[in-house]
C-alpha cells in the first residue's frame, strides 16, 4: 500500500495522480495535495519536502468556493486581528493550524512573500502564530488567507497578538534577568577563586580588596535586578499573610548580600558573594523552564479556538451571506453545507445530516441529527447541508466551556507540588530561625563570631543540595523517558507517576487506534467475501462518509455507476448493470423486500451489502485496537496496577473490548464530567490515578488526574493538558515510564536523605563555630556535586530495557 | 601585579558590553524563534527556479 508523498494518507484505489518532485514521480492521494505539491514543487520550493518532519496536513480541496474567505475583508471583521501601522500598511496575526515544524514556516513564508504586497511574513513554529505586514492597496487579507488554506495551513485570526506580545514580554525580561544572573555569577565566581586561593596561600590586603570590591559590583545587579521577582513575590507573599518559598528565598539572599557588603566595608574575613549570585542563578533556571512550559501550553489552548471556522454563511431572507463567526448573533439562521465545520451551538430548522462530534466526546461514529435537535460548535457536517437557529456564541459555546474547564483543572496545583513547597519552606524557615538562635548566642559573647557563625549555617544550609535533589533527577529521568518516546510535560509528572495505583485508559484513539476498519466479512449470498468487499469498496468511492475511510485500503477494480447517497441510510449505484445498496439493514433490504439480516449488535457497527434480489454480506466496522495494547496492559498489570477504561463509546463497544483485553472495570457513555466525576471518586478512595486519553473531550480529565498521558497522535490540545505524551503510535513507553518514575522517586528519597544528614551534621558544626564560611562553601558544593552524580544513574540505560525504537516514526530519533 | 587594577575593571566593562549586547539582541527578537532560523540556511533559493524558466520559455514561444 502506497502512501500520499504529501500528505501520507494511503492512496486511494484506482488513483493516478502524481506529481514531478526532485526529478521522480511521487504519488499523490487526492486532488488537492495534488494542487499543494505542484504548486511547491513549481514554486522551486521542493526542500520544503527535504526537511520537513513528518507527513503534511491535507489541504482544502482546492476547488471549495473562494467565498469562504472574503469575509475577512470586511473593516469590521478586520478591526479583531488587523492592526494598523505607519507608512499605511497593516499587520494581519493569525494563528494557523497544522503548523507542525520550521519547514512548514519557510514554506509559508515563501509562498506569501511572492504575494505583491506583502512586505513581512514572521512565522512562528513554536507558537502556532504568524504576522503578516502587507499594503492594503496591493492585496487584500481575503488573499493571504484563501493562500494559506491552499497550502493546507488554515488561518484563524487571533485577537491582534495581545497574549502573545504580553507572553513575549515576560519571556524577554526573564531571559534578560537570568542572562545578567549568570554572567554575575561567572564573573563573581572567577574572583572568588582569587580569592579562596589566597586565603590558603596568603594574598595582598590591597587585592583581596580589590577582588572583594569587584565582586561587589557584579552581585549587586544580579541582587537587585535578576533577583526582583523573588523580591516582588516575597512582598505579595507577605501582603496575603503567608509564607510561600519566596519570603526565605529573599531573606537568605539579602542577609548573605548585606553580610558580604559589612565584610567588604569593614575589611573582614569572609564575603560570600559567589554563594548569593549562584543561589539567585539556579532558581532562575528553574523559573525560566517552567515559565517556558507555561507558554507552551498557553499557545496550545488556543488551537481549542482553531476548531470553530472563521467565517460561516448566514442566511438571511433566503441569501446566504459569508459572516466572521464573531459577527454571529443569537437567533441568526446559518447554513452549514456538508463537510464544513459548525460555527456556533444551535439547533437544526432544516436538514438533516450526521455529525462528527469525535474532537468533542470521542464517539467514533458521526451522530445523525435532524430538525429540532441541537449541534454543538466545533463539530464536522459530514452528510447533507443543513441550516441551524445559532443558540449560543463564543465564550458560551459547549467547546469553549470545555476550555473553561481545562484551565480550571489546569489551575489547581497538585498536591505533592504543594508538600514540596512546604517543606522547603518550612525547611528554610527553620534554618533562618537557627542562625537567629546562633547569632543571638553569639552577639553577646563575641560579634566577631557571630557574623561568621550565622553566615556559616546560612551556606551551608544553603538548601542547593535539597532544592536539587528532586529537580535533577527528574530532569535525567525526563531526558532518559524521551528518547525513549515518552515526553513529560509537567514537572510533576514523573512524582506521580511513581505512586501510581490505577491506571484509567479511553478507549477510541488510545487502546484501539481511532479508526474505523473493516474487522469482519460475513457472506449471506452467493458471493464471496472478498468479492463482496470490492464491490462496497467502488461504491464507498463515491462517499465522503468517515465510514467510507473504513474501504479506501480496499483495491477494487470494479466502477460504480449513478451513485445516489440517501442521507442517514445508506448509497445506492450500478455495478456491471447490477444495482447495488450499502447502508443500513433496513435500507438494503428494501431493495429485494427480503427479511431483515440478523445482525448480533456485539457494540459493534454492522453494515449490510445488497441487490434487488437479496442480502449479499454484512461487513463489522470496529476500530482496531493496537498491536500492542494486549502486551502493555499485561506489563501493566505485572507492576500491580488496576485498569479500567473510561469511554464516551456505546456500552456495546466498550464491554466487548474490555473482555477481549482483561480488563474488569469499564464504564462506557462517559461524558468529560462523567469521566472526572470518576477519576475523583477513584482518588477520594486513595487511589492515584493515571489517565491515558486522546482527545479534546478528555482535556479536562487529563488535567484533573494525578497524571495522565495523550497519544502522540492525539489532538494538540489533549497533549498539553495532559501531563506527559506519548510520541510515537505506540503506549510502550507508558510501562518504561512507570518503572523509571519509581526509580525516580527512590534516588530523589535518596538525595534528599543525603541533603538532610549533611545538613544535620554540618549546621550545628557552623553553629559552634568549627567550620569557617569557605569550608561551608565547599561542604555546600561537594553535597550538591554528590547529588548530581546519584541522579545522573538515571538516564544511563541498560541493554534490556531498550524498547523497541520502530514504534516510535519519526518522533524523536535514537541519539545515544 | 598592579596590572590586576587594568585588567580587572577592564573584564567589569567587557562583561558589561557583552550584556549590553546581550540586551539589544533580545530586545531585537533574535531569541523569539530558536527553530527556524536553523533550517533557513538548508532552505535557501539556491537553486533555479523552474516556474520562472517555464514563463521565460513561453514568452519566447510566439
Amino acid at each position: 500500500m502506497s502512501t500520499c508523498f504529501h500528505c501520507g494518507d494511503p492512496i486511494p484505489a484506482g488513483e493516478t495522480r502524481s506529481v514531478v518532485i526532485d526529478g521522480s514521480p511521487r504519488p499523490v492521494c487526492c486532488a488537492g495535495c495534488e494542487a499543494v505539491a505542484s504548486l511547491i514543487a513549481g514554486s522551486g520550493l521542493e526542500n520544503f519536502y527535504r526537511y520537513r518532519t513528518g507527513p503534511s496536513a491535507r489541504p482544502q480541496d482546492p476547488s471549495d468556493g473562494p467565498d469562504e474567505w472574503d469575509a475577512f475583508d470586511r473593516p469590521r471583521v478586520q478591526q479583531s486581528f488587523v492592526r494598523e501601522l505607519s507608512g499605511g500598511q497593516r499587520e494581519a496575526a493569525l494563528l494557523i493550524e497544522n503548523l507542525s515544524c520550521a519547514a512548514c514556516a519557510w514554506l509559508i513564508d515563501h509562498c506569501l512573500r511572492r504575494l505583491p504586497g506583502v512586505a513581512e511574513v514572521t512565522v512562528n513554529p513554536a507558537s502556532g502564530r504568524a504576522l503578516i505586514r502587507f499594503d492594503p492597496a496591493q492585496v487584500q487579507v481575503s488573499t493571504l488567507m484563501r493562500n494559506l488554506a491552499r497550502l493546507g495551513y488554515r488561518p484563524h485570526p487571533v485577537g491582534a497578538g495581545q497574549a502573545e506580545s504580553a507572553a513575549q514580554r515576560e519571556r524577554h525580561a526573564a531571559l534578560k534577568r537570568l542572562v545578567v544572573a549568570g554572567f554575575g555569577m561567572m564573573q563573581v565566581m572567577m574572583f572568588a577563586v582569587g580569592l579562596y586561593f589566597g586565603a590558603f596561600t596568603g594574598i595582598d590586603e590591597v587585592y583581596q580588596e580589590l577582588l572583594r570590591w569587584v565582586s561587589w559590583a557584579m552581585a549587586t545587579p544580579v541582587l537587585f535586578y535578576s533577583a526582583w521577582p523573588f523580591y516582588k513575590g516575597a512582598l505579595r507573599d507577605l501582603q496575603a499573610r503567608r509564607v510561600g518559598m519566596d519570603v526565605p528565598v529573599a531573606l537568605g539572599m539579602t542577609i548573605a548580600y548585606l553580610a558580604s557588603c559589612w565584610q567588604t566595608l569593614t575589611r573582614g574575613h569572609e564575603v560570600y558573594f559567589d554563594s548569593v549570585t549562584m543561589f539567585v542563578f539556579f532558581l532562575l533556571v528553574g523559573r525560566y523552564v517552567e515559565m517556558a512550559a507555561r507558554h507552551k501550553a498557553a499557545a496550545a489552548t488556543d488551537v481549542l479556538t482553531a476548531l470553530i471556522p472563521p467565517t460561516a454563511r448566514r442566511v438571511i431572507d433566503g441569501a446566504e451571506e459569508r459572516v466572521a463567526v464573531e459577527e454571529l448573533e443569537i437567533g441568526d439562521v446559518v447554513a452549514v453545507r456538508a463537510g464544513e465545520t459548525v460555527p456556533a451551538d444551535g439547533r437544526i430548522v432544516w436538514g438533516q445530516s450526521r455529525f462528527d462530534e469525535s474532537m468533542l466526546t470521542g464517539e467514533s461514529l458521526p451522530q445523525a441529527r435532524g430538525v429540532g435537535d441541537t449541534v454543538v460548535a466545533g463539530s464536522l457536517n459530514v452528510a447533507n447541508p443543513i441550516q441551524l437557529r445559532v443558540e449560543q456564541t463564543g465564550q458560551n459555546t459547549v467547546l469553549s466551556t470545555i476550555g473553561r474547564l481545562l484551565d480550571r483543572a489546569q489551575a489547581e496545583r497538585p498536591r505533592l507540588a504543594r508538600v514540596a513547597d512546604w517543606i522547603a519552606g518550612r525547611f528554610v524557615i527553620g534554618v533562618l530561625l537557627i542562625a537567629a538562635a546562633v547569632a543571638a548566642y553569639w552577639l553577646p559573647r563575641s560579634p566577631e563570631m557571630a557574623l561568621l557563625t550565622t553566615v556559616a549555617v546560612l551556606v551551608v544550609s544553603c538548601p542547593c543540595a535539597l532544592g536539587l535533589a528532586t529537580p535533577v533527577a527528574l530532569v535525567a529521568a525526563t531526558s532518559r523517558l524521551t528518547r525513549e518516546g515518552l515526553l513529560t510535560v509537567r514537572g510533576d509528572a514523573l512524582e506521580n507517576l511513581a505512586k501510581v495505583t490505577h491506571v484509567v485508559f479511553d478507549k477510541t484513539g488510545t487502546l484501539t487506534e481511532g479508526r474505523i476498519a473493516v474487522d469482519e466479512v460475513r457472506p449471506l449470498g452467493a458471493l464471496d467475501a472478498d468479492r463482496c468487499l470490492r464491490l462496497a469498496a467502488a461504491l464507498e468511492r463515491h462517499s465522503e462518509h468517515p465510514i467510507a475511510k473504513a474501504f479506501t485500503e480496499i483495491e477494487t477494480d470494479d466502477r460504480a455507476e449513478d451513485v445516489v447517497v440517501t442521507a442517514g441510510a445508506g448509497l445506492e449505484g450500478i455495478i456491471d448493470g447490477r444495482r447495488l445498496r450499502i447502508g443500513t439493514a433496513e435500507f438494503v433490504a428494501a431493495l429485494s423486500g427480503a427479511p431483515l439480516p440478523a445482525a448480533d449488535q456485539g457494540g459493534d457497527s454492522w453494515i449490510a451489502l445488497g441487490d434487488e434480489r437479496g442480502v449479499l454480506a454484512l461487513m463489522r466496522l470496529a476500530d482496531r485496537v493496537r498491536p500492542d495494547t494486549k502486551a502493555v496492559l499485561d506489563e501493566l498489570r505485572g507492576l500491580g496496577l488496576h485498569l479500567e477504561i473510561a469511554s464516551g463509546d456505546s456500552h456495546e463497544a466498550v464491554s466487548a473490548l474490555a473482555q477481549r483485553l482483561g480488563i474488569r472495570r469499564f464504564s462506557a457513555r462517559m461524558t468529560p464530567a462523567d469521566k472526572l466525576t470518576r477519576i475523583r471518586e477513584l482518588q477520594a478512595a486513595g487511589a492515584v490515578v493515571l489517565m491515558v486519553g486522546d482527545g479534546i473531550n478528555d482535556a479536562p480529565v487529563l488535567a484533573g488526574a494525578d497524571v495522565s498521558a495523550a497519544m502522540g497522535s492525539g489532538t494538540a490540545l489533549a497533549q498539553t493538558s495532559a501531563a506527559m505524551v506519548l510520541l510515537g503510535e505506540s503506549l510502550t513507553p507508558l510501562v518504561q515510564g512507570v518503572r523509571t518514575a519509581r526509580m525516580t522517586t527512590r534516588i530523589i528519597r535518596e538525595n534528599i536523605g543525603w541533603a538532610l544528614s549533611y545538613n544535620a551534621t554540618t549546621i550545628p558544626l557552623a553553629a559552634i563555630g568549627v567550620l569557617t564560611p569557605w569550608m561551608a562553601a565547599i561542604g555546600m558544593s561537594v553535597s550538591s556535586l554528590v547529588v548530581v552524580i546519584n541522579a545522573m544513574r538515571l538516564s544511563r540505560r541498560r541493554r534490556t530495557e531498550v524498547c523497541p525504537p520502530a514504534a516510535l516514526p519519526g518522533a524523536v530519533s535514537e541519539v545515544s | 601585579m598592579e596590572i590586576l587594577f587594568f585588567m580587572i575593571p577592564l573584564g567589569v566593562v567587557l562583561v558589561a558590553f557583552a550584556i549590553w549586547a546581550f540586551f539589544w539582541a533580545v530586545g531585537n527578537g533574535q531569541f523569539d524563534d530558536l527553530d527556524t532560523p536553523a533550517y533557513q540556511i538548508l532552505l535557501d533559493d539556491d537553486q533555479p527556479q523552474p516556474q520562472k524558466k517555464a514563463n521565460e520559455e513561453r514568452k519566447e514561444e510566439p
